[in-house]
């Protein structure tokens, strides 16, 4: 340590207070390249015109509807991939023959890209939002399918044959073993599911356009908006900021009991 | 041997098979039969369609991915050893990854137009952000024994990095690695199906405008083997630059 260090306040070096000077010097830099005419602001548009682009965006009535497309695609995209994900992972690994039987075919379809699938839907369903579902299930079904299956795997053998010598049924082997080994798995898989059903719902509306964030942000390069298209793509930054937040905050939230958390939080 | 041989295939063959069956009659005009597709996919890639296609693809792809490792690896290591620093930057670097890849696809065509140069600076931009935070995690997370063992052995300076900093890290950069790969296939292809003269993207796209349906299904399947190719080969590389580490884990849950 030099004395010069020693003389700061410690505050200074609190985590919170550098993020936000990170957060601070981000805004600055963005503010000063344009302005400084080291880039060109029809490129980088300043701080200032992105933030107030932003405020004209928050007070139109299109955004907001733009804003409940996306989030409504995302959800549904969520619910049905974690859905089918966790009932298939559970059917395939608790049945070993089943598993081996379709491990070959899981390894071929999961690295499939996604927008592989982009002419399909545009075939299938036009620019309707079935297109984007169709896709964001894709991508989130196989992240939570191989989370489950790997939960499945991890069940303690001696747990398992503790309850079936206690002659558990089948379905209270599946309730009492199986689903409380898994769960945290099954919370990995909803996590990253999660963010790339939004990485897909947005691709999709900006590659097809279909309607939400993701067709504004289209429109409005194609109407070079440049000002507006930063604003909205902050928009969905922060919004894939906030769902990492939320399904963090959940599952430590709804798996306190269980040891992979309870060990997160001590240590 | 056989018998693993035989589960691994039987699935496949089955699922195969049922398409090739089900769909043979069809009239269907967006689900044309199997046997239709796989003529059109002999046609439509062949030698030189591959070469110009899918080979310039693959280079934007491969210069795109490997710039990015070298960028996240290299920054990511200078910021995990530096507390400070990787507090200050933590919450811009948390945004950036969450703003979805796709979106930079127009904002850097304001920058760069519509060239290669757009599509590699796309994957680089979409790919960096895993692998560098996935570094600081990695650097993060060396343990502390080792780091402070090695320095009382005099082990400083560039052997600190590439000789106890690296290898330790080196699990967590390859799960930031595997992720990036497959961005980088779909940046390779948004891209190409957002402005380009040529590309995998570009060609699937033309197919499915002028609605030349067999074709379409062909590329898609190309692709799809082009994935699963990609991450065979990242597993292949992977098993052996962590050799010790699979050991290791092999050996602790054998003793566990």
């Amino acid at each position: 340590m030099t004395p010069v260090r020693r003389g700061n306040p410690a505050w200074l070096g609190h985590p919170a207070i550098l993020g936000v000077a990170g957060l601070a010097g981000l805004l600055l830099v963005i503010q000063l390249l344009p302005t400084l005419g080291l880039v060109n602001d029809r490129h980088l548009p300043p701080t200032s015109a992105i933030l107030a682009a932003l405020a004209d965006e928050l007070g139109t009535g299109q955004f907001w509807i733009s804003l409940k497309d996306t989030l409504v695609a995302w959800a549904w995209g969520v619910l049905i991939a974690v859905g089918a994900g966790v009932l298939a992972g559970l059917a395939i690994g608790s049945v070993p023959v089943l598993r081996e039987l379709t491990a070959s075919t899981v390894e071929f379809l999961r690295p499939i890209p996604s927008v592989a699938l982009i002419p399909l839907a545009v075939l299938l369903y036009g620019t309707e939002i079935g297109s984007t579902l169709l896709l964001v299930c894709y991508a989130a079904f196989w992240q939570v399918l191989v989370q489950v299956l790997y939960g499945v795997a991890d069940v303690d053998p001696v747990a398992e044959e503790t309850a079936r010598s206690y002659r558990f049924s089948a379905w209270a082997r599946v309730r009492y073993v199986l689903w409380p080994t898994a769960l945290p798995y099954v919370f990995t898989g909803v996590r990253l599911a999660a963010s790339v059903a939004l990485i897909l719902a947005i691709t999709a509306e900006l590659v097809i356009g279909s309607p939400g964030l993701g067709k504004d942000i289209a429109v409005a390069q194609a109407s070079e908006a440049v000002p507006t298209m930063y604003a909205l793509i902050v928009v969905t930054g922060v919004l894939g900021v906030l769902i990492n937040l939320l399904a963090r905050f959940g599952e430590r939230h709804l798996l306190g009991w269980h040891q992979s958390v309870r060990g997160e939080v001590i240590a | 041997m056989i018998r693993r041989i035989a589960y691994a295939l039987a699935l496949p063959l089955l699922l195969f098979g049922g398409w090739w069956v089900l769909s043979a009659g069809s009239e269907s005009f967006y689900a044309p039969p199997l046997s239709e597709i796989l003529t059109a996919f002999g046609n439509t890639w062949t030698l030189s369609a591959l070469r110009s296609d899918v080979l310039p693809s693959l280079l934007r792809l491969l210069s795109g991915y490997l710039l990015a490792a070298v960028i996240g690896i290299g920054l990511g290591l200078a910021i995990g050893v530096n507390r400070r620093l990787r507090f200050t930057v933590e919450p811009v670097l948390e945004l950036f990854r969450a703003v979805p890849p796709p979106v930079l696809v127009p904002v850097i065509m304001l920058f760069a137009g519509i060239g290669d140069g757009m599509k590699v600076i796309v994957i680089v931009f979409g790919c960096v952000w895993p692998v560098l935070l996935n570094t600081v995690e990695g650097v993060r997370a060396v343990d502390g024994v080792v780091l402070e063992t090695a320095r009382s052995y005099g082990v400083t300076g560039p052997a600190r990095i590439t000789r106890v900093i690296l290898p330790s890290a080196g699990p967590q950069i390859a799960a930031g690695l595997r992720q990036a790969l497959s961005i980088a296939i779909i940046l390779m292809v948004i891209s190409e199906m957002f402005a380009a003269s040529n590309g995998l993207g570009f060609t699937i796209v033309q197919f499915q405008r002028s609605f030349a349906i067999p074709e379409m299904w062909s590329g898609i399947i190309l692709l799809g083997l082009l994935g699963f190719a990609l991450s065979l080969l990242f597993r292949l590389a992977e098993r052996r630059a962590l050799r010790w580490y699979e050991g290791l884990r092999a050996a602790q849950r054998r003793a566990g």
